[in-house]
């Protein structure tokens, strides 16, 4: 009983997560493909849960549903409309051809190898503990084997930082002089 | 609690993955691309903590919060650049952006 709930929890999850996926991909407006993309993320969340993940289900609701997603959502809100037309719209070109080749390339090679070499490898995974994946455990990893990751993360977070400040400070230099005359 | 092998999470991560790389194919708008690029990152995040999951140990998901940290440098440092080519007013279609001069 409870391995037939959880097929139903992961098939509803993996559902909506194709689902908004091909959202983000096929609205014309932009707003709506971000929204799309938050749902998609909860429902990888889900999915991370079920993998007994739980720090990682959490931190990818907090940081990338909440943080990241308000920062596009803004962005997409201070340009204002840019909607185009529909990727599917006009008939098939040669792009769309190509890409959905391509796209179906990766996927046929994948789908392949695991169904030629995987065998049962992909069907036995480890028993794990209660703790496994929770923060406790990860903190400790993080401080312990890979402290190096963590300190270059912290960089790589500062980096961004200061490029984000220099852009937006380019910007403002590159802004037509009236309107800032005017604002001053 | 057994539930679907790590086989169904692998092919689930592909197709998320070619969905993404669809996306960054087809559309024009820099927003959009980004979006798209945050659904393959995503797709290669389940593939990680599938896999961790697969071996028992927690480096995968070590990994996968590094792969988080990195998505959003990469956001931070995309919209500044989207939010510059906006404020003057350049057009914001991938296929009219030839020069990286202002």
């Amino acid at each position: 009983m409870a391995n037939f709930l959880v097929w139903v929890v992961w098939l509803g999850a993996a559902f909506a997560c194709l689902v908004s996926a091909l959202a983000v991909v096929s609205f014309r407006n932009p707003f709506y493909s971000a929204l799309a993309l938050i749902g998609n993320l909860a429902s990888l969340a889900v999915l991370f849960l079920l993998l007994s993940g739980e720090f990682v289900a959490a931190g990818q609701v907090l940081v990338y549903g909440g943080a990241v997603m308000v920062m596009f959502l803004f962005v997409i809100a201070y340009l204002g409309d840019k909607s185009e037309e529909s990727p599917w719209s006009g008939g098939p070109s040669w792009q769309i051809v190509g890409a959905v080749l391509a796209g179906g390339a990766i996927l046929a090679e994948v789908i392949v190898v695991v169904g030629l070499k995987a065998g049962d490898f992909l069907s036995s995974p480890k028993p794990v503990t209660r703790d496994f994946g929770s923060p406790a455990a990860l903190g400790r990893l993080f401080l312990t084997d890979h402290l190096l990751a963590f300190e270059v993360t912290s960089i790589v977070l500062l980096v961004a930082a200061v490029g984000g400040v220099v852009l937006g400070a380019h910007a403002r230099q590159g802004e037509d002089p009236t309107e800032v005359h005017a604002r001053t | 609690m057994r539930g679907p092998d790590i086989q169904w999470y692998v092919i689930l991560s592909a197709i998320l993955f070619s969905v993404g790389a669809l996306g960054v194919m087809l559309r024009r708008s820099p927003l959009i691309i980004l979006l798209s690029v945050e659904i393959m990152l995503n797709a290669a995040n389940l593939l990680l903590i599938a896999f961790s999951r697969l071996h028992g140990r927690e480096d995968g998901q070590i990994f996968a919060i590094s792969v988080m940290a990195v998505a959003a440098s990469e956001v931070v440092v995309g919209l500044g650049m989207i939010v510059a080519m906006g404020r003057r007013h350049v057009d914001l279609d991938v296929d009219k952006l030839r020069t990286l001069r202002g």
